[in-house]
């Protein structure tokens, strides 16, 4: 008797604190929802602490990904010397392995992994499917398709080479726009007519390879898999500049974005223009993709995974768009890390790095996840 | 049989005024229609103010492309939908936004979304890039919670809730956007009986207490007649009869709109005019009445 009493009352103590733990957790969660900076004259901004905290984070490791990496390499420099030598304080030799060799492909990567992060954010948001990302629909094989037309049939140069990638990203997105997406976007049906393009593109893609010589074709490779190795101040510029435009309009656009998950039909109510929106987001998705592949050949994987990754750091719905921006940079800069020190400098592409760390951490994720229940 | 046994009740007085008034909303002789497909002609349709409006009618009858095109979400291939006098296309997006509400019939609630969240996007078009999140949203949102009954839920994930948890929250989101108009498609489909009842006492509330305007698309001709104020029958893209559930519901109607042979008695909880289908076999023998008077 006196122990069943004991162990009811322990029960329901037991009780009692799993429910103010869970309304304590949901103080926490109502708060980080809808929680916003004001200012006396009625502006207000919302504030979400956990996923700017995972902004300020990745754009720091970023950075100092960026600073071991420019000290790596068949010169190693230190990190101190690095950061002196960029606040223009180094020694010739230094300043010039810093600003002229190693500073661009730094600089390339992490617009690269910017550009694809928020390129993949931006496509997985609006076909509302973590599959509706770049590397799926194809878009990287209609840039390699570009890419090796100039190589094989003109043996171009590397600025011809990028604007054959970038003719061929914008229109394989262009196609995929006009199959896939005119009457309203539905998930699959965007995600089958992107794996459609992409055989269509990869088949074209072994064609031009087999007719390809050897030169051109060991060069075709490289540029396949993805590779920063080389990239100069030429590439930074133009990719910066589209940053420069595309990020702020990106983002600008984001709270319609946000409604836009809810379906066209609320979003539409709640004065969202969502063909408008759509339009320019997935346009700016395209360019941001095609630049980024044009710049750095196919890098696999980033555009899936930063989003995904990023999403489950701010653990916040919403399309994510900073984070992934954020995350996509770090990891580009951290996979270059890895792939010079661990195979020596400019013996592995980036994109064969990415590719496995970025698949290997999504799967674990995933399996984790459904260890949780959650999927 | 008794055709007309429902209207007892009599003439609905007072109402009969909403034609000499402009009212906010209504189509203009819209032809709707999805590409080819046209599902309504030349339909002309008043909302009166202060309604609650209820669309029925068999399905395909153009009753969801009505509300579609009332909520510009659907462009009339030819006529036009005006709210507060102007062509609804015309508007701003936001502006149309903030005095027109829908509530769709299938939402999508963003993975790991809270209650509290989706229920403060209803707000989207009270905000602007400076002026993310007021007090006034706040308020509004917390208000909208208390009155849909989930405010005890306001922390808790959507896709944990039931059924009839999550259309309150959905309503609660359309609440929050504080819309004058506020347009249902369907808000009671997949619910059990109890949660039906508990929307739609939900939407007499807000018509009542606060004055919207509110049409409700519903396939439950009872609840339509106990719950509406104004009753529009639609069939084949035409309107068979509008008015007050008193005036218009009677077995004739109910038979030339549904194609349905019923009788109409009073609801004797609320004196409105309640459905009773004829049974199986009598609606035979009435069959074989009719054909032998006719001969």
């Amino acid at each position: 008797m006196k122990t069943a009493v004991q162990s009811d009352a322990k029960s329901a103590s037991k009780s009692a604190s799993k429910k103010e733990a869970r309304t304590a957790g949901s103080a926490v969660g109502k708060t980080r929802a809808n929680r916003a900076v004001r200012t006396p004259g009625g502006l207000s901004v919302r504030l979400d602490v956990r996923a700017l905290t995972v902004v300020v984070l990745l754009l720091v490791a970023a950075l100092a990904a960026s600073v071991v990496l420019i000290g790596t390499g068949d010169f190693p420099i230190a990190a101190g010397d690095v950061l002196r030598t960029l606040l223009g304080d180094g020694n010739a030799g230094q300043e010039f392995i810093v600003n002229e060799l190693r500073l661009p492909r730094v600089l390339v990567g992490l617009l690269v992994g910017a550009s694809l992060g928020l390129g993949g954010a931006l496509f997985q948001a609006l076909s509302r499917n973590p599959l509706g990302s770049p590397d799926i629909l194809g878009l990287g094989q209609g840039a390699t398709a570009g890419a090796l037309l100039v190589i094989v049939l003109f043996s171009g140069n590397a600025t011809q080479v990028t604007v054959g990638a970038l003719a061929g990203g914008l229109g394989a997105g262009l196609a995929i726009y006009l199959l896939a997406w005119k009457r309203g976007v539905h998930g699959y049906r965007l995600v089958l007519v992107g794996i459609g393009m992409s055989a269509i593109m990869t088949a074209v893609n072994g064609y031009l390879l087999t007719k390809a010589d050897l030169v051109d074709a060991a060069r075709a490779v490289v540029w396949m898999t993805g590779s920063l190795s080389g990239r100069d101040w030429a590439q930074v510029w133009p990719l910066l500049a589209l940053c420069a435009v595309l990020v702020p309009l990106v983002l600008g656009n984001a709270r319609g974005l946000r409604m836009m998950e809810m379906g066209d039909d609320v979003s539409y109510a709640l004065g969202v223009r969502v063909e408008r929106v759509r339009l320019l987001l997935m346009l700016s998705a395209v360019l941001l993709t095609a630049a980024a592949t044009a710049a750095a050949g196919p890098v696999s994987f980033v555009a899936l995974t930063a989003p995904q990754l990023a999403r489950r750091l701010t653990r916040s719905p919403g399309p994510n768009l900073l984070p992934s921006l954020c995350m996509g940079a770090t990891l580009l800069v951290a996979a270059d890390w890895v792939s010079q020190r661990v195979f020596g400098a400019d013996q592995m592409p980036v994109g064969v790095v990415t590719g496995v760390l970025g698949g290997v951490y999504l799967l674990w994720l995933l399996v984790i996840e459904r260890k949780a229940g959650r999927i | 049989m008794s055709a007309d046994s429902s209207n007892s009740s009599g003439p609905n007085n007072g109402l009969n005024n909403r034609r000499s008034t402009v009212n906010r909303l209504s189509a203009d002789n819209v032809t709707l229609a999805y590409d080819q497909r046209v599902i309504a002609e030349q339909l002309s349709v008043e909302i009166p103010d202060n309604s609650f409006t209820v669309i029925v009618g068999p399905n395909a009858c153009g009753k969801s492309t009505l509300l579609r095109a009332l909520s510009r979400m659907l462009k009339p291939s030819q006529g036009r939908v005006l709210l507060d006098g102007q062509v609804i296309q015309s508007m701003p997006a936001k502006k149309v936004a903030r005095t027109l509400g829908l509530l769709p019939q299938s939402s999508i609630a963003p993975d790991g979304i809270t209650v509290a969240d989706l229920v403060g996007r209803g707000r989207y078009p009270h905000q602007g890039i400076l002026r993310q999140w007021s007090t006034e949203d706040e308020r509004v949102v917390q208000e909208s919670m208390e009155q849909t009954g989930v405010a005890e839920l306001a922390d808790r994930y959507v896709d944990e809730l039931s059924g009839g948890q999550r259309q309150r929250v959905w309503i609660a989101m359309a609440l929050a956007q504080q819309t004058p108009l506020l347009l249902l498609d369907e808000p009671t489909t997949y619910l059990d009986i109890q949660h039906q009842i508990d929307v739609l006492d939900l939407c007499a509330e807000l018509h009542e207490e606060q004055g919207r305007t509110l049409v409700a698309v519903l396939h439950d001709l009872n609840h339509a007649a106990r719950y509406a104020t104004h009753l529009i029958a639609l069939r084949g893209g035409k309107i068979i009869a509008e008015g007050a559930p008193n005036d218009i519901v009677t077995a004739g109607l109910v038979e030339e709109v549904f194609g349905l042979r019923c009788q109409v008695i009073d609801d004797p909880e609320t004196g409105t005019p309640l459905v009773v289908p004829a049974a199986r076999k009598a609606r035979k023998v009435v069959e074989k009445v009719a054909a032998t008077e006719a001969s």
